[in-house]
Protein backbone atom coordinates (compact mmCIF):
# COMPACT_ATOMS: atom_id res chain seq x y z
CA UNK A 1 0.00 0.00 0.00
CA UNK A 2 3.05 2.46 1.57
CA UNK A 3 6.38 2.35 0.29
CA UNK A 4 8.83 4.69 1.78
CA UNK A 5 12.62 3.94 0.21
CA UNK A 6 15.93 5.25 1.68
CA UNK A 7 13.90 8.14 2.72
CA UNK A 8 16.37 10.77 4.13
CA UNK A 9 15.48 14.45 5.05
CA UNK A 10 17.94 16.77 6.24
CA UNK A 11 17.34 19.92 8.05
CA UNK A 12 20.98 21.79 8.23
CA UNK A 13 23.72 19.54 9.86
CA UNK A 14 20.53 17.70 11.15
CA UNK A 15 19.80 14.58 10.16
CA UNK A 16 16.17 13.73 11.27
CA UNK A 17 15.68 10.98 8.52
CA UNK A 18 18.64 8.79 7.32
CA UNK A 19 17.67 6.34 5.22
CA UNK A 20 14.23 4.99 6.31
CA UNK A 21 12.55 2.01 4.86
CA UNK A 22 8.87 1.12 5.26
CA UNK A 23 6.16 -0.75 3.79
CA UNK A 24 2.87 -0.74 4.56
CA UNK A 25 0.46 -3.50 4.00
CA UNK A 26 -3.70 -2.73 3.08
CA UNK A 27 -5.90 -3.53 6.26
CA UNK A 28 -3.50 -3.19 8.59
CA UNK A 29 -2.74 -1.28 11.73
CA UNK A 30 0.88 -0.26 11.68
CA UNK A 31 2.70 1.87 14.44
CA UNK A 32 6.20 3.89 14.11
CA UNK A 33 7.24 4.51 18.18
CA UNK A 34 10.74 5.81 18.63
CA UNK A 35 12.36 7.73 21.64
CA UNK A 36 11.82 12.38 21.47
CA UNK A 37 13.38 12.95 18.46
CA UNK A 38 13.50 9.52 16.59
CA UNK A 39 12.16 11.01 12.93
CA UNK A 40 8.54 9.97 13.65
CA UNK A 41 6.69 13.34 13.19
CA UNK A 42 9.49 14.17 10.50
CA UNK A 43 8.41 11.05 8.42
CA UNK A 44 4.86 11.60 8.41
CA UNK A 45 5.61 15.48 7.41
CA UNK A 46 7.91 14.09 3.99
CA UNK A 47 5.23 11.29 3.69
CA UNK A 48 2.35 13.69 3.55
CA UNK A 49 4.60 16.61 1.30
CA UNK A 50 4.16 18.87 4.22
CA UNK A 51 8.18 19.00 3.78
CA UNK A 52 9.98 18.03 0.94
CA UNK A 53 12.48 14.82 1.29
CA UNK A 54 15.86 15.21 1.32
CA UNK A 55 16.71 11.86 -0.96
CA UNK A 56 14.51 8.49 -0.87
CA UNK A 57 11.21 7.82 -2.57
CA UNK A 58 7.58 7.62 -1.14
CA UNK A 59 4.56 5.72 -3.54
CA UNK A 60 1.12 5.04 -2.59
CA UNK A 61 -0.41 1.66 -4.11
CA UNK A 62 2.26 1.91 -6.75
CA UNK A 63 2.23 5.56 -7.55
CA UNK A 64 5.20 7.41 -7.14
CA UNK A 65 3.97 10.53 -4.34
CA UNK A 66 7.70 11.23 -4.13
CA UNK A 67 7.43 15.52 -3.06
CA UNK A 68 3.91 15.86 -4.46
CA UNK A 69 2.22 18.77 -2.42
CA UNK A 70 0.10 18.33 0.45
CA UNK A 71 -3.12 18.54 -0.79
CA UNK A 72 -2.40 16.15 -4.21
CA UNK A 73 -0.91 13.89 -1.56
CA UNK A 74 -4.75 14.24 0.07
CA UNK A 75 -6.49 13.55 -3.70
CA UNK A 76 -4.39 10.93 -3.94
CA UNK A 77 -5.67 8.79 -0.66
CA UNK A 78 -3.57 9.58 2.70
CA UNK A 79 -5.13 12.00 5.62
CA UNK A 80 -3.36 12.40 8.40
CA UNK A 81 -4.31 13.96 12.17
CA UNK A 82 -1.41 16.33 13.92
CA UNK A 83 0.14 15.68 17.20
CA UNK A 84 -0.09 19.63 17.63
CA UNK A 85 -4.10 19.51 17.24
CA UNK A 86 -4.69 21.69 13.87
CA UNK A 87 -8.25 22.10 14.10
CA UNK A 88 -10.13 25.48 12.33
CA UNK A 89 -10.63 27.05 15.59
CA UNK A 90 -13.57 29.61 14.67
CA UNK A 91 -15.40 26.72 12.77
CA UNK A 92 -18.10 24.33 14.48
CA UNK A 93 -17.18 20.52 14.39
CA UNK A 94 -19.63 19.73 11.86
CA UNK A 95 -17.79 22.26 9.21
CA UNK A 96 -14.43 21.08 10.35
CA UNK A 97 -15.39 17.68 8.95
CA UNK A 98 -17.27 19.32 5.60
CA UNK A 99 -13.52 21.26 4.64
CA UNK A 100 -11.82 17.45 5.53
CA UNK A 101 -14.54 16.44 2.19
CA UNK A 102 -12.97 19.26 0.45
CA UNK A 103 -10.73 16.91 -1.63
CA UNK A 104 -13.61 14.15 -2.68
CA UNK A 105 -15.87 17.07 -3.38
CA UNK A 106 -16.28 19.98 -6.55
CA UNK A 107 -17.16 23.50 -7.07
CA UNK A 108 -15.63 26.77 -6.28
CA UNK A 109 -16.95 30.52 -6.67
CA UNK A 110 -18.94 30.01 -9.70
CA UNK A 111 -21.21 27.04 -8.20
CA UNK A 112 -21.36 28.82 -4.94
CA UNK A 113 -23.38 31.33 -6.84
CA UNK A 114 -25.18 28.95 -9.12
CA UNK A 115 -26.74 26.67 -6.73
CA UNK A 116 -30.18 26.86 -5.31
CA UNK A 117 -30.68 29.15 -2.60
CA UNK A 118 -32.65 27.88 0.99
CA UNK A 119 -31.79 24.10 0.79
CA UNK A 120 -28.83 22.40 0.22
CA UNK A 121 -28.85 19.69 -2.63
CA UNK A 122 -26.75 17.17 -4.25
CA UNK A 123 -23.00 17.12 -2.87
CA UNK A 124 -23.71 19.68 -0.23
CA UNK A 125 -26.38 17.66 1.32
CA UNK A 126 -24.20 14.44 0.90
CA UNK A 127 -20.97 16.39 2.48
CA UNK A 128 -23.30 17.59 5.32
CA UNK A 129 -25.02 14.15 5.99
CA UNK A 130 -21.33 12.05 5.61
CA UNK A 131 -19.63 14.89 8.22
CA UNK A 132 -22.74 14.40 10.48
CA UNK A 133 -21.92 10.26 10.20
CA UNK A 134 -18.19 10.71 10.98
CA UNK A 135 -18.75 13.14 14.31
CA UNK A 136 -21.20 9.84 15.17
CA UNK A 137 -18.49 7.76 14.93
CA UNK A 138 -15.99 9.50 17.02
CA UNK A 139 -18.64 10.37 19.41
CA UNK A 140 -18.89 14.32 19.06
CA UNK A 141 -22.75 14.38 17.11
CA UNK A 142 -23.74 15.99 20.28
CA UNK A 143 -20.72 18.61 19.99
CA UNK A 144 -21.43 19.51 16.25
CA UNK A 145 -22.35 22.86 16.49
CA UNK A 146 -19.21 23.69 19.52
CA UNK A 147 -16.80 25.76 17.06
CA UNK A 148 -13.44 23.56 17.56
CA UNK A 149 -11.39 25.79 19.96
CA UNK A 150 -14.51 25.30 22.34
CA UNK A 151 -13.60 21.00 22.35
CA UNK A 152 -11.86 19.61 25.17
CA UNK A 153 -7.58 18.39 24.06
CA UNK A 154 -9.54 15.00 23.95
CA UNK A 155 -12.39 16.05 21.81
CA UNK A 156 -10.45 17.67 19.49
CA UNK A 157 -8.26 14.58 18.85
CA UNK A 158 -11.12 13.17 17.82
CA UNK A 159 -12.41 15.63 15.58
CA UNK A 160 -9.16 15.35 14.33
CA UNK A 161 -9.74 12.02 12.76
CA UNK A 162 -13.20 12.59 12.01
CA UNK A 163 -12.39 15.12 10.09
CA UNK A 164 -9.13 13.21 8.44
CA UNK A 165 -11.91 10.18 7.37
CA UNK A 166 -13.64 12.86 5.74
CA UNK A 167 -11.61 12.93 3.01
CA UNK A 168 -12.05 9.18 2.03
CA UNK A 169 -8.53 7.59 2.96
CA UNK A 170 -7.06 4.93 2.16
CA UNK A 171 -4.27 5.21 4.40
CA UNK A 172 -4.95 7.01 7.78
CA UNK A 173 -1.83 8.62 9.74
CA UNK A 174 -2.47 9.55 13.31
CA UNK A 175 0.28 11.44 14.95
CA UNK A 176 -0.23 10.42 18.92
CA UNK A 177 -3.51 10.18 18.91
CA UNK A 178 -3.54 9.65 22.42
CA UNK A 179 -1.83 12.59 23.54
CA UNK A 180 -3.21 13.51 26.73
CA UNK A 181 -5.82 10.63 27.28
CA UNK A 182 -6.89 8.94 30.02
CA UNK A 183 -6.85 5.00 30.41
CA UNK A 184 -10.13 5.07 29.26
CA UNK A 185 -10.29 7.71 26.80
CA UNK A 186 -7.24 5.47 25.14
CA UNK A 187 -9.56 2.09 25.10
CA UNK A 188 -12.12 4.06 23.21
CA UNK A 189 -9.77 5.47 21.04
CA UNK A 190 -8.66 2.07 20.51
CA UNK A 191 -11.88 0.80 19.95
CA UNK A 192 -12.03 3.52 16.89
CA UNK A 193 -8.95 1.98 15.27
CA UNK A 194 -10.33 -1.31 15.13
CA UNK A 195 -13.51 0.39 14.20
CA UNK A 196 -11.90 1.75 10.89
CA UNK A 197 -9.64 -1.25 10.04
CA UNK A 198 -12.37 -3.41 10.33
CA UNK A 199 -14.15 -1.27 7.55
CA UNK A 200 -11.76 -1.91 5.36
CA UNK A 201 -8.83 1.44 6.37
CA UNK A 202 -5.28 1.08 6.70
CA UNK A 203 -3.41 3.09 9.43
CA UNK A 204 -0.24 4.35 9.88
CA UNK A 205 0.29 5.39 13.52
CA UNK A 206 2.82 7.38 15.97
CA UNK A 207 2.10 6.61 18.94
CA UNK A 208 4.45 6.97 22.61
CA UNK A 209 1.58 5.04 24.60
CA UNK A 210 2.89 1.28 24.52
CA UNK A 211 0.13 -0.06 25.62
CA UNK A 212 -2.04 1.15 22.78
CA UNK A 213 0.40 0.45 20.31
CA UNK A 214 1.49 -3.22 21.81
CA UNK A 215 -2.71 -4.10 21.82
CA UNK A 216 -4.04 -2.36 18.13
CA UNK A 217 -0.97 -2.55 15.87
CA UNK A 218 -0.14 -5.43 13.53
CA UNK A 219 3.19 -4.50 12.78
CA UNK A 220 5.42 -1.65 14.90
CA UNK A 221 8.36 -0.10 13.32
CA UNK A 222 10.97 1.27 15.57
CA UNK A 223 12.74 4.32 14.61
CA UNK A 224 15.59 5.57 16.77
CA UNK A 225 18.07 8.52 15.24
CA UNK A 226 16.25 8.31 12.14
CA UNK A 227 17.08 4.82 11.16
CA UNK A 228 14.67 1.92 11.50
CA UNK A 229 16.07 -0.30 14.32
CA UNK A 230 13.57 -3.37 14.20
CA UNK A 231 10.22 -3.99 12.65
CA UNK A 232 8.17 -6.70 13.01
CA UNK A 233 5.05 -7.79 15.25
CA UNK A 234 4.29 -6.17 18.65
CA UNK A 235 5.61 -9.19 20.82
CA UNK A 236 9.43 -9.78 18.53
CA UNK A 237 9.67 -5.88 18.50
CA UNK A 238 9.03 -5.75 22.48
CA UNK A 239 11.85 -8.15 23.31
CA UNK A 240 14.36 -7.10 20.50
CA UNK A 241 17.79 -5.90 22.13
CA UNK A 242 18.48 -3.40 19.72
CA UNK A 243 14.59 -1.62 20.86
CA UNK A 244 15.47 -1.55 24.64
CA UNK A 245 18.44 -0.54 24.36
CA UNK A 246 16.74 2.63 22.19
CA UNK A 247 14.73 3.19 25.00
CA UNK A 248 16.64 2.27 28.11
CA UNK A 249 20.29 3.20 27.34
CA UNK A 250 22.72 0.72 25.75
CA UNK A 251 23.52 -1.07 29.24
CA UNK A 252 20.33 -2.03 30.18
CA UNK B 1 -37.02 63.39 -2.07
CA UNK B 2 -32.75 63.71 -1.29
CA UNK B 3 -31.33 66.77 -1.97
CA UNK B 4 -28.05 66.72 -4.37
CA UNK B 5 -26.14 66.84 -1.01
CA UNK B 6 -27.21 63.81 0.44
CA UNK B 7 -27.70 62.23 -2.82
CA UNK B 8 -23.84 62.01 -3.52
CA UNK B 9 -22.81 61.06 0.07
CA UNK B 10 -25.13 58.45 -0.20
CA UNK B 11 -23.25 57.36 -3.68
CA UNK B 12 -19.53 57.70 -1.84
CA UNK B 13 -21.20 55.72 0.95
CA UNK B 14 -22.48 53.07 -2.05
CA UNK B 15 -19.00 53.31 -3.42
CA UNK B 16 -16.79 52.63 -0.09
CA UNK B 17 -19.59 49.54 0.02
CA UNK B 18 -18.08 48.03 -3.01
CA UNK B 19 -14.56 48.94 -2.41
CA UNK B 20 -14.82 47.11 1.47
CA UNK B 21 -16.73 44.08 0.64
CA UNK B 22 -14.37 43.71 -1.93
CA UNK B 23 -11.54 43.74 0.27
CA UNK B 24 -13.20 41.52 2.57
CA UNK B 25 -13.18 38.17 0.26
CA UNK B 26 -9.21 38.54 0.46
CA UNK B 27 -8.67 39.30 4.09
CA UNK B 28 -11.22 36.27 5.14
CA UNK B 29 -8.58 34.23 3.33
CA UNK B 30 -6.14 35.65 5.80
CA UNK B 31 -4.58 38.32 2.84
CA UNK B 32 -3.94 41.38 4.05
CA UNK B 33 -3.88 44.16 1.86
CA UNK B 34 -2.86 47.97 1.92
CA UNK B 35 -2.83 48.15 -2.19
CA UNK B 36 -6.54 48.11 -2.73
CA UNK B 37 -6.42 51.94 -3.94
CA UNK B 38 -4.01 50.42 -6.54
CA UNK B 39 -7.02 48.34 -8.27
CA UNK B 40 -9.20 51.05 -7.55
CA UNK B 41 -7.16 53.15 -10.03
CA UNK B 42 -6.71 51.03 -12.50
CA UNK B 43 -10.57 50.18 -12.41
CA UNK B 44 -10.87 53.97 -12.55
CA UNK B 45 -8.71 54.82 -15.50
CA UNK B 46 -9.11 51.65 -17.69
CA UNK B 47 -13.54 52.35 -17.21
CA UNK B 48 -13.40 56.19 -17.98
CA UNK B 49 -11.06 55.13 -21.50
CA UNK B 50 -13.84 52.90 -22.51
CA UNK B 51 -16.45 54.86 -21.66
CA UNK B 52 -15.13 58.41 -22.54
CA UNK B 53 -12.70 57.74 -25.43
CA UNK B 54 -14.23 54.71 -26.81
CA UNK B 55 -17.91 55.50 -26.16
CA UNK B 56 -18.79 52.00 -24.29
CA UNK B 57 -21.77 52.59 -21.91
CA UNK B 58 -21.00 52.45 -18.57
CA UNK B 59 -21.38 48.89 -17.70
CA UNK B 60 -19.32 47.71 -19.82
CA UNK B 61 -16.46 49.92 -19.28
CA UNK B 62 -16.98 48.49 -15.63
CA UNK B 63 -16.88 45.32 -16.70
CA UNK B 64 -13.88 46.32 -18.34
CA UNK B 65 -12.22 48.23 -15.51
CA UNK B 66 -13.05 45.36 -12.90
CA UNK B 67 -11.44 42.46 -15.55
CA UNK B 68 -8.46 44.83 -15.94
CA UNK B 69 -7.96 45.14 -11.80
CA UNK B 70 -8.65 41.44 -11.39
CA UNK B 71 -5.34 40.61 -13.95
CA UNK B 72 -3.20 42.88 -11.96
CA UNK B 73 -4.69 40.90 -8.88
CA UNK B 74 -3.98 37.95 -10.18
CA UNK B 75 -0.51 39.09 -11.28
CA UNK B 76 -0.02 40.39 -7.41
CA UNK B 77 -1.66 37.36 -6.26
CA UNK B 78 1.31 34.96 -7.08
CA UNK B 79 3.59 36.62 -5.02
CA UNK B 80 1.48 37.87 -2.14
CA UNK B 81 1.29 33.81 -2.10
CA UNK B 82 4.68 33.36 -0.25
CA UNK B 83 4.02 35.43 2.15
CA UNK B 84 1.64 36.88 5.13
CA UNK B 85 0.77 39.47 7.85
CA UNK B 86 2.69 42.64 7.25
CA UNK B 87 5.20 41.80 4.85
CA UNK B 88 1.93 41.04 2.42
CA UNK B 89 1.00 44.44 3.91
CA UNK B 90 4.39 45.99 2.65
CA UNK B 91 4.19 44.22 -0.80
CA UNK B 92 0.91 45.66 -1.47
CA UNK B 93 1.47 49.17 -0.15
CA UNK B 94 4.37 48.95 -2.50
CA UNK B 95 2.09 47.72 -5.35
CA UNK B 96 -0.27 50.69 -4.57
CA UNK B 97 2.55 53.28 -4.82
CA UNK B 98 3.63 51.52 -8.02
CA UNK B 99 0.35 51.90 -9.53
CA UNK B 100 -0.11 55.62 -8.16
CA UNK B 101 3.70 56.41 -9.68
CA UNK B 102 2.52 55.05 -13.29
CA UNK B 103 -0.44 57.14 -13.82
CA UNK B 104 1.50 59.91 -12.71
CA UNK B 105 3.94 59.44 -15.12
CA UNK B 106 1.69 58.00 -17.68
CA UNK B 107 1.22 60.92 -20.26
CA UNK B 108 -1.45 59.29 -22.47
CA UNK B 109 -3.98 59.79 -19.14
CA UNK B 110 -2.76 63.20 -18.38
CA UNK B 111 -0.30 62.54 -15.98
CA UNK B 112 -0.03 64.58 -12.51
CA UNK B 113 -3.13 66.74 -14.39
CA UNK B 114 -5.40 63.62 -14.11
CA UNK B 115 -8.63 62.93 -16.74
CA UNK B 116 -11.05 65.34 -16.24
CA UNK B 117 -14.68 65.96 -17.93
CA UNK B 118 -15.73 62.91 -17.46
CA UNK B 119 -19.83 62.06 -17.90
CA UNK B 120 -21.81 61.81 -14.49
CA UNK B 121 -23.14 58.28 -15.21
CA UNK B 122 -22.94 56.84 -11.31
CA UNK B 123 -26.42 56.46 -10.06
CA UNK B 124 -27.42 56.26 -5.99
CA UNK B 125 -29.47 52.87 -7.67
CA UNK B 126 -26.57 51.11 -9.67
CA UNK B 127 -24.43 51.89 -6.88
CA UNK B 128 -26.34 49.96 -4.41
CA UNK B 129 -27.09 47.13 -6.64
CA UNK B 130 -23.35 46.74 -7.32
CA UNK B 131 -23.21 46.71 -3.66
CA UNK B 132 -25.95 44.37 -3.11
CA UNK B 133 -24.82 42.26 -5.90
CA UNK B 134 -21.54 42.05 -3.67
CA UNK B 135 -23.04 41.40 -0.38
CA UNK B 136 -25.22 38.37 -1.96
CA UNK B 137 -22.20 36.66 -3.84
CA UNK B 138 -20.34 36.77 -0.28
CA UNK B 139 -23.16 35.48 1.22
CA UNK B 140 -23.57 32.51 -1.05
CA UNK B 141 -20.02 31.97 -0.86
CA UNK B 142 -19.51 31.45 2.69
CA UNK B 143 -21.72 28.59 3.23
CA UNK B 144 -20.98 26.79 0.58
CA UNK B 145 -17.06 24.33 -0.39
CA UNK B 146 -15.31 27.62 -1.23
CA UNK B 147 -16.69 29.62 1.52
CA UNK B 148 -15.63 26.55 3.79
CA UNK B 149 -12.17 26.53 1.83
CA UNK B 150 -11.44 30.52 2.59
CA UNK B 151 -12.32 30.19 6.28
CA UNK B 152 -9.95 27.01 6.52
CA UNK B 153 -7.45 28.64 4.89
CA UNK B 154 -7.30 31.65 7.04
CA UNK B 155 -7.08 29.62 10.01
CA UNK B 156 -4.62 27.62 9.43
CA UNK B 157 -2.96 27.10 5.74
CA UNK B 158 -1.24 23.99 6.74
CA UNK B 159 -4.04 22.23 7.64
CA UNK B 160 -6.22 23.23 5.39
CA UNK B 161 -3.66 22.48 2.92
CA UNK B 162 -3.70 18.87 4.38
CA UNK B 163 -7.17 18.93 3.62
CA UNK B 164 -6.95 18.86 -0.21
CA UNK B 165 -7.72 22.67 -0.65
CA UNK B 166 -5.28 23.87 -3.20
CA UNK B 167 -3.82 26.81 -1.49
CA UNK B 168 -2.65 28.54 -4.85
CA UNK B 169 -5.71 28.54 -6.60
CA UNK B 170 -7.84 29.64 -4.07
CA UNK B 171 -5.93 32.24 -2.39
CA UNK B 172 -5.05 33.89 -6.04
CA UNK B 173 -8.58 33.68 -6.87
CA UNK B 174 -9.57 35.70 -3.20
CA UNK B 175 -7.08 38.35 -4.56
CA UNK B 176 -8.36 38.43 -8.07
CA UNK B 177 -11.85 38.75 -7.39
CA UNK B 178 -11.04 41.50 -4.71
CA UNK B 179 -9.84 43.27 -7.16
CA UNK B 180 -12.06 42.81 -9.76
CA UNK B 181 -14.80 44.60 -6.87
CA UNK B 182 -11.98 47.02 -6.30
CA UNK B 183 -11.65 47.86 -10.07
CA UNK B 184 -15.07 48.47 -10.66
CA UNK B 185 -15.83 50.48 -7.07
CA UNK B 186 -12.92 52.30 -8.99
CA UNK B 187 -15.31 53.22 -12.07
CA UNK B 188 -18.04 53.78 -10.13
CA UNK B 189 -16.15 56.18 -7.87
CA UNK B 190 -14.73 58.05 -11.38
CA UNK B 191 -18.31 58.49 -12.76
CA UNK B 192 -19.32 60.23 -9.51
CA UNK B 193 -16.07 62.02 -9.09
CA UNK B 194 -15.88 63.53 -12.34
CA UNK B 195 -12.40 64.43 -12.33
CA UNK B 196 -9.46 61.50 -11.10
CA UNK B 197 -5.67 61.89 -10.81
CA UNK B 198 -3.18 59.60 -9.05
CA UNK B 199 -3.05 61.61 -6.09
CA UNK B 200 -6.73 59.81 -5.36
CA UNK B 201 -5.57 56.60 -5.31
CA UNK B 202 -2.85 56.68 -3.20
CA UNK B 203 -1.96 54.86 0.00
CA UNK B 204 -4.38 57.24 1.74
CA UNK B 205 -7.31 55.69 -0.26
CA UNK B 206 -6.05 51.95 0.42
CA UNK B 207 -5.83 53.00 4.30
CA UNK B 208 -9.04 54.06 4.30
CA UNK B 209 -10.48 51.02 2.81
CA UNK B 210 -8.53 48.85 4.87
CA UNK B 211 -9.78 50.81 8.07
CA UNK B 212 -13.47 50.48 6.64
CA UNK B 213 -12.78 46.79 7.23
CA UNK B 214 -11.17 46.48 10.64
CA UNK B 215 -13.86 48.91 11.67
CA UNK B 216 -16.39 46.78 10.68
CA UNK B 217 -15.17 43.63 11.91
CA UNK B 218 -14.50 40.68 10.05
CA UNK B 219 -16.46 37.99 11.61
CA UNK B 220 -19.10 38.72 8.85
CA UNK B 221 -19.61 40.43 5.64
CA UNK B 222 -22.05 42.59 6.86
CA UNK B 223 -19.05 44.01 8.71
CA UNK B 224 -17.63 46.16 5.48
CA UNK B 225 -21.11 47.18 4.84
CA UNK B 226 -21.79 48.94 8.57
CA UNK B 227 -17.76 50.43 8.55
CA UNK B 228 -18.51 51.86 5.53
CA UNK B 229 -21.91 53.66 6.80
CA UNK B 230 -19.64 54.78 9.59
CA UNK B 231 -16.73 55.76 7.81
CA UNK B 232 -18.64 57.69 5.26
CA UNK B 233 -21.84 59.28 7.20
CA UNK B 234 -19.96 60.02 10.42
CA UNK B 235 -17.78 62.67 8.92
CA UNK B 236 -20.71 64.85 7.44
CA UNK B 237 -22.72 64.48 10.70
CA UNK B 238 -20.05 65.81 12.39
CA UNK B 239 -19.89 68.84 10.51
CA UNK B 240 -21.59 70.95 13.36
CA UNK B 241 -18.34 70.70 15.02
CA UNK B 242 -16.80 72.86 11.97
CA UNK B 243 -12.66 72.87 12.30
CA UNK B 244 -13.30 70.22 14.40
CA UNK B 245 -14.45 67.62 12.34
CA UNK B 246 -11.83 65.16 11.62
CA UNK B 247 -10.06 65.62 15.00
CA UNK B 248 -13.71 63.86 16.71
CA UNK B 249 -13.91 61.69 13.76
CA UNK B 250 -10.55 60.40 14.94
CA UNK B 251 -11.28 60.33 18.45
CA UNK B 252 -14.27 58.35 17.74
CA UNK B 253 -12.72 55.62 15.95
CA UNK B 254 -9.63 55.62 18.72
CA UNK B 255 -12.76 55.02 20.99
CA UNK B 256 -14.24 52.01 18.68
CA UNK B 257 -11.04 50.72 18.74
CA UNK B 258 -10.75 50.32 22.65
CA UNK B 259 -14.28 49.35 23.09
CA UNK B 260 -14.75 46.87 20.31
CA UNK B 261 -11.11 46.05 18.76
CA UNK B 262 -12.55 42.82 16.99
CA UNK B 263 -14.71 45.24 14.89
CA UNK B 264 -18.37 46.99 15.26
CA UNK B 265 -19.82 43.62 13.86
CA UNK B 266 -17.25 41.17 15.96
CA UNK B 267 -19.52 37.35 16.14
CA UNK B 268 -18.07 35.03 17.93
CA UNK B 269 -14.58 34.90 16.32
CA UNK B 270 -11.03 36.35 17.31
CA UNK B 271 -9.82 39.02 15.06
CA UNK B 272 -8.01 37.92 12.11
CA UNK B 273 -5.68 40.94 12.27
Amino acid sequence: MLRVDRLAKRFGGYQALAGVDLAVEPGTVHAVIGPNGAGKTTLFNVITGILPPTEGDVSLEGRDITGWRADRVTRAGIARTFQQVRLFRGMSALENVMVGRHARTRGGFGAALIRPPFRERGEEAETRRRAQELLELVGLAARAQTSGGDLTLVEQRRLEVARALASDPRLLLLDEPAGGMTPVEVEDLNQLIRKIRESGGTVLLVEHHMRLVMRVSDVVTVLDAGRVIASGSPDTVRRDPRVIAAYLGRDA
Amino acid sequence: MLDSYEESVLIFLGINMVLALSLYLPISAGQLSLGHGGFMAIGAYVTVICTTWLGWPLVAGLAGGGLAAALAGAVVGFPALRIKGIYLIILTMGFGEIVRIFFLNFEPTGGASGIGGIKHLTTLPLVMGVAALMLLCLMRFRGARIGRALRAVQEDEVAAEAMGVNLTRVKVAAFALGALGAGIGGGLYAHQALFIDPGQFGFFRSAEIFLIVVLGGLGTYWGPVVGAAVVTLLPELLRFVQDWRMTVFGSLLVLCAVLRPAGLLSGRRRPAV
